[in-house]
């Protein structure tokens, strides 16, 4: 039999605090209901027997009286592009088959000094390029809410894990809304903080200017827990916040009294599923109910944003994953006679079909000729969009928009068509180029499947985002449901 | 090979050194910097470009960088911007070096120059721009070590350079070294880099064309890498000369190229052609940001340069009376003319100490092949010796004989004289008895000085100079010779 | 499709080190096109004096400290090496010029 779905942080925490379980047996089940669940193809490593000893040495601090942390002894997941010294970390490629970092991300050193266990690393799209999961060299990930769907991407395989109870937490990165989409498409609550929040140090780069790692939990309490832990500055990150992060769950009051949402109107226009539509709507009013105020904001560049992304991501890709050449680590093609054979080789039989699409787009946008007109082209409106946001943020307190135009769509459904796979990504990419937070919460059903809404701030306001996502909660139950056949 | 211009053709000569910062770790890595060291011993993440690494700027390269350019009067942007430059090699881990490119952290300085040609006078050499950049690691061909493999060492990968281009304004293969020698002096008088070509921590590609005397318009230019001594830098030059006018003197057009020096041949071969250049893919580093000086970063810099050469050479005329020549020639190298004022702070004689250290101390350096820093000589050591030729207590010929093992084992000067008994023999008795034996001797050359043949005086004075072993005072030795030769006065 | 296209995929293909078979090429170009297609909307905004933005961070870059880190365990640099002869890192020949920077 299945072991049961855990339940959330705060839940976990209570348990064992009262002495109703253990770490050991938090890591037990969830090791359980991976196994359990392997058919989601959620994991790619699930690293038991080191989370075992560490459940234990938790258990052991517990006893003595020591807590480090909120997350001390919880188990939680965590995305395959992320290195730990002495661990393999693939960011689901070929290329990276067998690369066992010598050293670990900044992520991990924060999440291990606050007592959190890793269960294992999730599924993605191969260096997170994609929105569905299905670029990965280990097979599609399943939504656990139809499993003929998918969990959205490219970290589908957190948000899932999230979704069907095998962790209460779990890790993701965001670059062009990797961890709200995903989020969004499972029904969990996905935070991505303002870029510089959280050190990109061992965060194996896509697009530089854009990543930041952020992550899942079922409720903005159990989210803001994992941002405290993970926020703060990093010296090995020149483009980290020097400021020292404020703790997101102390600012989790529920008053909304006289926020003002602001509605924009370029992100309700024609496009969005009609169920979508509704619940982001019934969300909003919602939101006004608790005190909040409504207001309609523009942000006229909103419609260039996917194309301004698409040519900065993808240039900035094209350089980043120059380094899988097959010469210090990961894949090389066997045979080859010279160099230009061998880097060839390695890199055609080492990327996946949307890797080298990327790295083709990008190579061509920043090649002589073209610089000026997409490469720097993007970055002026990049630009306009960032003025967006600052001129809307006068406006308002937070942006209240749908996360995704749409409900999970079905595997393999976008997979031959990548500019429409692209597409979707329209409300989520823009938070990326201007650096803001976004969260994405569950609002919602539409036929069956979850519908997110997100929340955007200025930044550095994550603390503000997850107060009122969290003040949303304490009124509503959609946070609470569970995909059929977990429950 | 010939120094002299070119009769048809004039030479235009631009030049990009990369040199060495000085410092202990590596530009964007807290790997430490080591000359020597096995392959892959001094390595960090960063420098194998592993996943997930980031770069963090080294402040004292910044810092460094900025010296160089103060010194060279360029401006410092109060911006600047690192850029990837992409392509592939095996010894670059990351698939980019990142450099500045669009906007460099100098630019529009100049260095003077004294040109080997323009009698004495010095001419001013432009720079168009300083940057920062890092070093890539080596890869080793060598068939003897790699077999029939390339082996990649990244010790040197994200070592700081820093790049000094200037604009050409050389004119030939001896502007170039000359005005490489004043470069790598002002890099070493702020403690920029130690500029050593044999090190490879100062490396230099020439740009170079010709055109007719007279003709306005540039020559198609062609790119020499990698000349990496100063011997090199100019047959290379001279050889490129000679490629290049046997293409325009047969009516043909020198086409744009990559070329390297060949020592062996003593030619320069086309590497690759322009149209096959590498297309870089240029774009500001997304992990750095622009690097920000304010006005008063850049003049605590400033405040902190030591005396530039030109300055102290002024200033070395004015206060010790040193001839012009003698004067630049100790700013040379800070080094050099931080010993001559030690030396001068002890001894007064500025002007006998020049004469000293440019006839007998550069002397015994180049002998050994040493730099004055690694002399065991020290400035007082020097001082001492020259004042005691002064007054007369050692033989300016007995003095000098020292001076090489000084240079070389250090020591007392004024214990080693009188150890070894070398105190100038300006006791009258000795003297006498000395010449008594040489009148006696040559009694000849006695007869025809007193006919009147002075220059066998000297010869008569060699003479008693050899029988003391050079330890007569010639003072003494004159007024004695004259008494015995029965000359009244003197 | 056109020819041109095909050979920028070429083109970028080589600048990127990845060898495409005929059919990817064809997709790949055809991919291309209709991406360039999208991008091109931006050709209507009007970004003149706009300046661009490479960075959100609104930081100047910061400055470590010139102190040396102890260098990695040279065994562990070399781990993860493909090939190597426990010294150096080693790769196929390079043929001269041909992958000169």
């Amino acid at each position: 039999m299945a072991a049961a779905p855990l339940g959330t942080l705060r839940e976990c925490r209570e348990a064992l605090d009262e002495g109703r379980t253990s770490s050991a047996a938090l890591v037990e089940q969830s090791l359980a209901r991976a196994e359990a669940h392997a058919e989601l193809r959620l994991f790619v490593r699930l690293r038991a027997e080191r989370a075992r000893a560490e459940a234990q040495a938790a258990d052991a601090r517990r006893a003595s009286g020591e807590r480090r942390s909120p997350l001390d002894g919880i188990p939680l997941a965590v995305k395959d592009n992320l290195v730990r010294a002495g661990e393999e970390t693939t960011c689901a490629s070929r290329i990276l088959a067998g690369f066992v970092s010598p050293y670990t991300s900044g992520v991990m050193e924060r999440l291990e000094a606050a007592g959190a266990i890793s269960i294992g690393t999730t599924n993605m799209d191969e260096f997170a390029m994609g929105s569905s999961t299905e670029h990965s060299v280990y097979g599609p990930s399943r939504n656990p809410w139809d499993p003929a769907r998918t969990p959205g991407g490219s970290s589908g395989g957190s948000a899932a894990a999230v979704a069907a109870g095998i962790v209460p937490l779990a890790i993701g990165s965001d670059t062009g809304g990797s961890i709200r989409q995903p989020a969004c498409f499972c029904g969990v609550v996905g935070v991505k903080p303002t870029y510089g929040r959280v050190s990109r140090w061992g965060l194996v780069a896509f697009a530089s200017s854009l990543d930041q790692v952020g992550g899942f939990g079922r409720s903005a309490e159990d989210a803001a827990h994992l941002l405290d832990a993970i926020s703060g500055h990093d010296p090995r990150d020149s483009t980290s916040i020097p400021e020292p992060a404020p703790r997101c769950a102390d600012a989790l009051d529920g008053d909304v009294a006289g926020l003002v949402v602001g509605l924009p109107r370029e992100y309700y226009g024609d496009g969005i599923e009609p169920g979508v539509q509704g619940a982001v709507r019934e969300a909003c009013a919602q939101l006004e109910r608790a005190g909040a105020k409504l207001r309609e904001v523009s942000l006229p560049y909103a419609e260039y944003a996917v194309a301004t992304y698409y040519l900065i991501a993808t240039a900035e890709a094209s350089s980043n994953l120059a380094r899988y050449d097959g010469v210090r680590y990961g894949h090389r093609a066997q045979g080859a006679h010279t160099l230009s054979e061998m880097y060839r080789r390695t890199r055609s039989e080492g990327f996946g079909a949307e890797v080298k699409r990327r790295i083709l787009l990008g190579t061509y946008v920043l090649s002589a000729g073209y610089y000026d007109a997409y490469y720097r082209k993007a970055q002026q409106v990049r630009t306009l969009i960032r003025r967006d946001f600052e001129q809307a943020f006068r406006g308002c307190d937070v942006i209240a928009t749908p996360t995704m135009p749409e409900t999970a769509f079905r595997l393999g459904e976008r997979t031959e068509d990548p500019l429409r796979m692209y597409l979707s990504d329209i409300y989520t990419v823009s938070a990326n180029l201007a650096g803001i937070p976004g969260v994405s919460l569950p609002c919602g059903f539409s036929q069956g499947m979850p519908v997110g809404l997100q929340l955007l701030g200025p930044p550095l306001e994550e603390a503000r985002l997850l107060r009122v996502a969290d003040a949303y909660q304490r009124t509503t139950a959609h946070h609470r449901a569970r995909p059929p056949e977990t429950q | 090979m010939s120094a002299a211009p070119h009769p048809v053709y004039e030479v235009v000569i631009g030049l990009e050194v990369h040199a060495q910062l000085r410092t202990r770790s590596k530009l964007f890595s807290p790997a430490p910097v080591t000359y020597g060291a096995e392959p892959n011993h001094a390595v960090h993440p960063i420098c194998l470009a592993l996943p997930g690494v980031l770069p963090v700027l080294n402040g004292r390269a910044v810092e460094l960088a900025i010296r160089v350019a103060l010194a060279s009067r360029c401006h410092v942007q109060p911006q600047s911007v690192f850029a990837r430059k992409n392509y592939f090699y095996p010894d670059l881990p990351k698939g980019y070096q990142i450099s500045q490119y669009e906007e460099p952290l100098a630019t529009g300085g100049w260095l003077d120059v004294r040109m080997p040609d323009e009698n004495g006078g010095a001419r001013r050499v432009r720079l168009t721009r300083i940057h920062m950049e890092e070093d890539a690691g080596k890869s080793i061909h060598d068939a003897a070590i790699a077999g029939d493999a390339t082996h990649v060492d990244l010790n040197r990968a994200g070592v700081a350079l820093l790049e000094i281009v200037s604009e050409p304004d050389l004119r030939s293969p001896a502007e170039a070294a000359a005005y490489l020698r004043a470069l790598r002096s002002l890099l070493r008088y702020v403690d920029a880099s130690d500029a050593d070509m044999e090190r490879g921590n100062f490396r230099c590609d020439a740009n170079i064309s010709l055109r007719r005397h007279g003709e306005s318009k540039l020559g198609t230019r062609t790119e020499l890498k990698n000349l990496n001594s100063f011997r090199f830098v100019e047959a290379a030059l001279e050889a490129e000369i000679l490629r290049q006018a046997g293409i325009l003197d047969a009516g043909g057009k020198v086409v744009q190229a990559t070329l390297q020096f060949d020592p062996a041949s003593g030619r320069t071969r086309i590497l690759r052609l322009k149209e096959n250049a590498d297309d870089y893919r240029y774009f500001p580093d997304p992990d750095l940001v622009p690097l920000l000086l304010s006005d008063a970063q850049i003049e605590r810099v400033r405040a902190g340069l030591p005396e530039l050469a030109d300055a102290r050479c002024e200033r070395f005329q004015r206060e010790h009376g040193l001839a012009e020549d003698d004067a630049r020639l100790l700013c040379e190298s800070r080094a050099l003319a931080d010993f001559f004022e030690a030396a001068a702070s002890r001894h007064g004689d500025g002007a006998s100490l020049a004469n000293w250290i440019r006839r007998d101390v550069l002397h015994a350096l180049a002998e050994h092949g040493l730099e004055i820093e690694q002399a065991k000589l020290a400035p007082a050591a020097l001082a001492d010796l020259v004042k005691r030729v002064r007054e007369g207590g050692v033989t300016a010929q007995s003095a000098r004989a020292l001076v090489p093992e000084l240079v070389n084992k250090g020591g007392d000067p004024l214990r080693l004289i009188q150890e070894r008994g070398l105190e100038a023999v300006s006791d009258t008795g000795a003297l006498e008895a000395a010449v008594d034996a040489v009148l006696r001797e040559h009694a000849g050359h006695v007869e025809r000085l007193r006919a009147g043949e002075e220059k066998v005086r000297n010869f008569l004075i060699g003479q008693v100079m050899k029988r003391t072993g050079g330890k007569a005072d010639p003072a003494a030795l004159r007024r004695v010779l004259a008494q015995r030769l029965g000359e009244s006065g003197s | 499709m056109s020819a041109t296209l095909r050979e920028d995929v070429e083109r970028v293909a080589a600048l990127a080190r990845l060898a495409l078979s005929e059919e990817e090429l064809s997709r790949m170009a055809r991919e291309l096109e209709a991406m360039l297609g999208y991008v091109a909307a931006l050709e209507r905004v009007d970004t003149r004096d706009v300046p661009p933005t490479a960075h959100v961070v609104p930081l100047a870059t910061p400055l470590r400290d010139d102190t040396p880190a102890p260098p990695m365990d040279p065994a562990l640099a070399l781990a993860n090496a493909p090939e190597s002869d426990g010294s150096s890192f080693v790769v196929p020949k390079v043929i001269e010029a041909e992958e000169e920077g």
